[in-house]
C-alpha cells in the first residue's frame, strides 16, 4: 500500500480526537479510582445519560447549545455527587467488589431510567460544529476532532491546575493517598469524595456532550467506558497523565488498525491490549512507582 | 435448636443427616419430575430456561464464590460452548458426546484466561475477563464459515437414543438431568481438599502457599471447571435459543450471571441456585406487572434493567450475603424461636483487603 500523506494525517487527527475522549472517560475513572478505590462502572452510563439530557434540552425543551451544554454537566455533577452521597458512601471499607457490583447496579439503573424517560430509538445530536469539515492544504478534518482536542487540553490543564494549585485540589489528593491522615488534618474526605466524584460526572457529561456528535445518542454509548479501561490499562492506572497517554495511544493504534489490519481488527484490538498488557506489563507506561500488585 | 451427636464417623460426612432433610429433598425432587405433567406447556420450557440459568450460575459461583476470581465475562464461556456443541452435533455426533465436547473444548478456554490469571487479580482480572468476552463475541461475529456469523447458527433438534428430545417435556428433563448431575458433583468436589484448597485460595492466598496449596494450580483448576460447567449450560442453551447469534452472547448475559451469583450470596450453591432462579423469573414478573404501571414506564428492556439494578443495588448494600444468607437468617431465626440474635451473623471477615498502602 503506498504510503499516503494525506490519510495519514486524517488518521493521526482522528485517532487523536477520539483517544482524547478516552482519556477524558479514563480521567474521571482516575479519579473516583484514587479517591474511592472504586472502579466507576456507571461512568459510561452517567457519559451516556448526559448525551440524552443534553439532547433532550436542545431537541425538546429548545434551549440553545451554549446553554443546554454547561446545564447538562452542572446536572451531571450533581447527579455524580448524589450517587456517591445516597450509595457509595455506605460501602466505604468493604471489598474492592463491593464497590464494583454497586457500581453496576448504579449504571443499570441509569441505563433504564434513559431507556423509560426518552425511549429505546437513537437521535442525533445538534451542535454548533455538526458536519462541517475544515481543509488544510489538502487534507480534509472535521471541525469536532479539533473541538475535542481543544476541550481536552483545556480540561485537563484545568484539572492539573486544580489538583496542584488549589487549596481544595491538594485536599483532594490528600484524602485520595492517605483518607485518615488526611481527616486528622481537618479536610472533610466525605465532602471531598463526594467533590471527586462530581467532577468524575462533570468529566463524563462533557465526554457525552463531545461524543455523541460522532455517533448517533444510543445507549450504547456507554461501551466508550470498556475502551477506556483498555486506555487506563495501557498509560497506567492511577495516573491522569497515564490516562491521557494511554487514551490517546489507544485511539490511534484503532484508527490505523482499521485501515492497515484486517477487517474487524479495529473493534477488538483495545481488548487484546488490554489483556496483554495486564499480563505482561501490569504497571503500564507510566504507573505508579510503588508495586502494586494486579 | 438442633446440636450434631455423631455416633460413627461416617456421620461427619453425610449430606443428608436427618430424617426432615430426606423429606425435603425428596419432596422436591417428586415436585420436579411430576412437574412437566401438572404445568402449562409454557411454564415447563421456563423452568428449563431456569435449570440452564442454575447450571451456568452453579459454574460461576465455583469460581467467584469459592475461589474468590472475579470475572465478568461468564458469557463468553456459555457462548464456546453452545457453538462448539451446536457444530460438534450437526455433524452427527451423539448429544451427550457433543455436550461432553462443548464443555471440554470450554475448559480448554477456560485454562487460556485462568493462566492470566496467575498473575493478575480482583479488578484487573474482572477487567481481563470482560475483555475475553467481548473479544469472543466479536469474533463469533466475524468467523462466518464456521459460526455463520451474525445471521446466526441453527442448532439441531436434541436426541438422545433415538428419542427425541425436541419437546418440552423431554428437554425439561435433559436439563433437569444436567443440573442434577452438576449439583451433586459440585458438591462432592467443593467439600473434597479441592473444595478447601479453593476456598484457601479464596480467603487468603499467602495463608494458602503456607499449608502447601499450590495457588497458580488451583486458580487454573478452578476456571477449568467453573467454565466446563459454563460449556455444559452453554450447549443447553443453544437448544433452548435454537438459533445462535453472538448478540445473545454479549455483556448482558455476562452481567444477568454475575448477578445471579452475587444476588444469591457469594460461596454457596444454594445461593447460585436462588439467584438464577430469581434472575430467571424477573422478566416474567416484570411483563406481567408491566400493564399496571403508567405509560411509558410499560416499556420492557428499560424497565427489566432498572429493576435488575435496583435489586443488586439493595442487595449489595443492606444484604451482601445474598438471598443465602437470608435463607440462613430466616433458618436460625425459626430454630432458635425466641432465642434469635441479629449478632450471630455479623460479618467479621472479608475476602479481598484494600490494596492500597496505608
Amino acid at each position: 500500500m503506498p504510503v499516503d500523506f494525506a490519510q495519514i494525517v486524517q488518521l493521526i487527527v482522528n485517532g487523536v480526537a477520539i483517544g482524547s475522549i478516552y482519556a477524558l472517560v479514563a480521567a474521571g475513572l482516575v479519579m473516583t479510582y484514587k479517591a474511592t478505590e472504586v472502579l466507576n462502572f456507571a461512568h459510561g452510563d452517567l457519559l451516556m445519560a448526559s448525551a440524552f439530557v443534553c439532547w433532550g434540552l436542545i431537541t425538546l425543551a429548545g434551549w440553545p447549545f451554549w446553554l443546554a451544554a454547561p446545564a447538562t454537566i452542572a446536572a451531571i455533577a450533581l447527579l455524580a455527587a448524589l450517587i456517591d452521597m445516597l450509595a457509595m458512601r455506605r460501602i466505604v471499607g468493604q471489598p474492592q467488589f463491593a464497590g464494583v457490583m454497586l457500581t453496576i447496579a448504579v449504571g443499570f439503573m441509569l441505563r433504564g431510567a434513559v431507556s423509560l424517560t426518552f425511549g429505546p430509538d437513537a437521535r442525533n445530536l445538534p451542535t454548533p460544529w455538526s458536519g462541517q469539515t475544515t481543509r488544510i492544504s489538502g487534507v480534509v478534518l472535521t471541525n469536532l476532532s479539533f473541538v475535542i482536542i481543544a476541550a481536552t487540553l483545556l480540561v485537563t490543564l484545568a484539572l492539573f491546575a486544580f489538583l496542584g494549585r488549589t487549596r481544595i485540589g491538594i485536599s483532594v489528593q490528600a484524602a485520595s493517598q492517605n483518607q485518615l491522615a488526611a481527616y486528622l488534618s481537618g479536610i472533610r474526605v466525605k465532602w471531598v469524595n463526594s467533590l471527586v466524584w462530581a467532577i468524575a460526572g462533570a468529566l463524563a457529561a462533557l465526554c457525552g456532550i463531545l461524543l455523541a456528535p460522532t455517533a448517533l445518542v444510543d445507549i450504547s454509548l456507554w461501551h466508550v467506558v470498556l475502551k477506556s479501561l483498555a486506555a487506563l490499562v495501557l498509560g497506567g492506572f492511577g495516573s491522569i497523565a497515564g490516562a491521557l497517554v494511554g487514551g490517546i495511544g489507544i485511539g490511534l493504534i484503532e484508527q490505523f488498525a482499521g485501515v492497515y489490519m484486517p477487517d474487524g481488527v479495529k473493534d477488538i484490538v483495545a481488548y487484546v491490549i488490554l489483556i496483554v498488557m495486564l499480563i505482561v506489563w501490569p504497571r503500564g507506561l507510566l504507573g505508579e512507582a510503588h508495586g502494586r500488585r494486579v | 435448636m438442633r446440636f450434631h451427636y455423631e455416633t460413627d464417623y461416617g456421620d461427619s460426612q453425610r449430606l443428608l443427616r436427618y430424617a426432615g432433610d430426606w423429606i425435603a429433598w425428596l419432596a422436591l425432587a417428586v415436585a420436579l419430575l411430576v412437574a412437566p405433567f401438572v404445568l402449562p406447556r409454557f411454564m415447563i420450557g421456563e423452568l428449563s430456561y431456569i435449570f440452564i440459568l442454575a447450571t451456568a450460575s452453579l459454574g460461576l459461583m465455583v469460581l467467584m464464590g469459592y475461589t474468590g476470581q472475579v470475572s465478568l465475562g461468564p458469557a463468553a464461556f456459555v457462548a464456546i460452548g453452545a457453538y462448539v456443541h451446536a457444530v460438534v452435533l450437526s455433524m452427527g455426533v451423539p448429544l451427550p458426546l457433543s455436550l461432553l465436547g462443548g464443555s471440554l473444548a470450554t475448559a480448554v478456554a477456560g485454562v487460556i484466561v485462568g493462566v492470566p490469571a496467575i498473575r493478575v487479580s480482583g479488578l484487573y482480572l474482572a477487567m481481563v475477563t470482560m475483555a475475553f468476552s467481548i473479544i469472543v463475541e466479536h469474533i463469533i461475529g466475524r468467523w462466518k464459515s464456521v459460526t455463520g456469523g451474525h445471521t446466526g447458527l441453527p442448532v439441531p433438534d436434541a436426541a438422545l437414543f433415538g428419542y427425541s428430545l425436541a419437546g418440552p417435556k423431554g428437554f425439561y428433563y435433559l436439563c433437569l438431568a444436567v443440573l442434577v448431575l452438576v449439583f451433586i458433583g459440585l458438591v462432592n468436589v467443593l467439600r473434597s481438599s479441592i473444595g478447601r484448597a479453593f476456598e484457601g485460595v479464596r480467603d487468603s492466598e499467602a495463608a494458602a502457599y503456607s499449608l502447601g496449596v499450590s495457588v497458580p494450580a488451583y486458580k487454573i483448576g478452578a476456571f477449568v471447571l467453573s467454565s466446563g460447567v459454563l460449556g455444559l449450560a452453554g450447549g443447553l442453551m443453544a437448544h433452548h435459543v435454537q438459533h445462535l447469534t453472538p448478540e445473545g452472547f454479549g455483556l448482558i448475559l455476562s452481567l444477568e450471571l454475575v448477578l445471579m451469583v452475587v444476588i444469591g450470596g457469594l460461596g454457596s450453591l444454594r445461593g447460585a441456585i436462588l439467584g438464577a432462579i430469581l434472575i430467571g423469573f424477573l422478566p416474567r414478573i416484570i411483563s406481567m406487572v408491566k400493564p399496571l404501571l403508567p405509560g411509558a414506564s410499560g416499556q420492557q428492556f428499560g424497565l427489566e434493567i432498572f429493576i435488575y439494578g435496583l435489586i443488586l443495588l439493595l442487595f449489595v448494600l443492606f444484604e451482601p450475603t445474598g438471598l443465602n444468607g437470608r435463607w440462613l437468617k430466616l433458618k436460625a431465626l425459626v430454630t432458635h424461636f425466641p432465642l434469635y440474635r441479629r449478632d450471630t451473623f455479623k460479618r467479621t471477615k472479608t475476602y479481598m483487603k484494600s490494596e492500597r498502602y496505608r
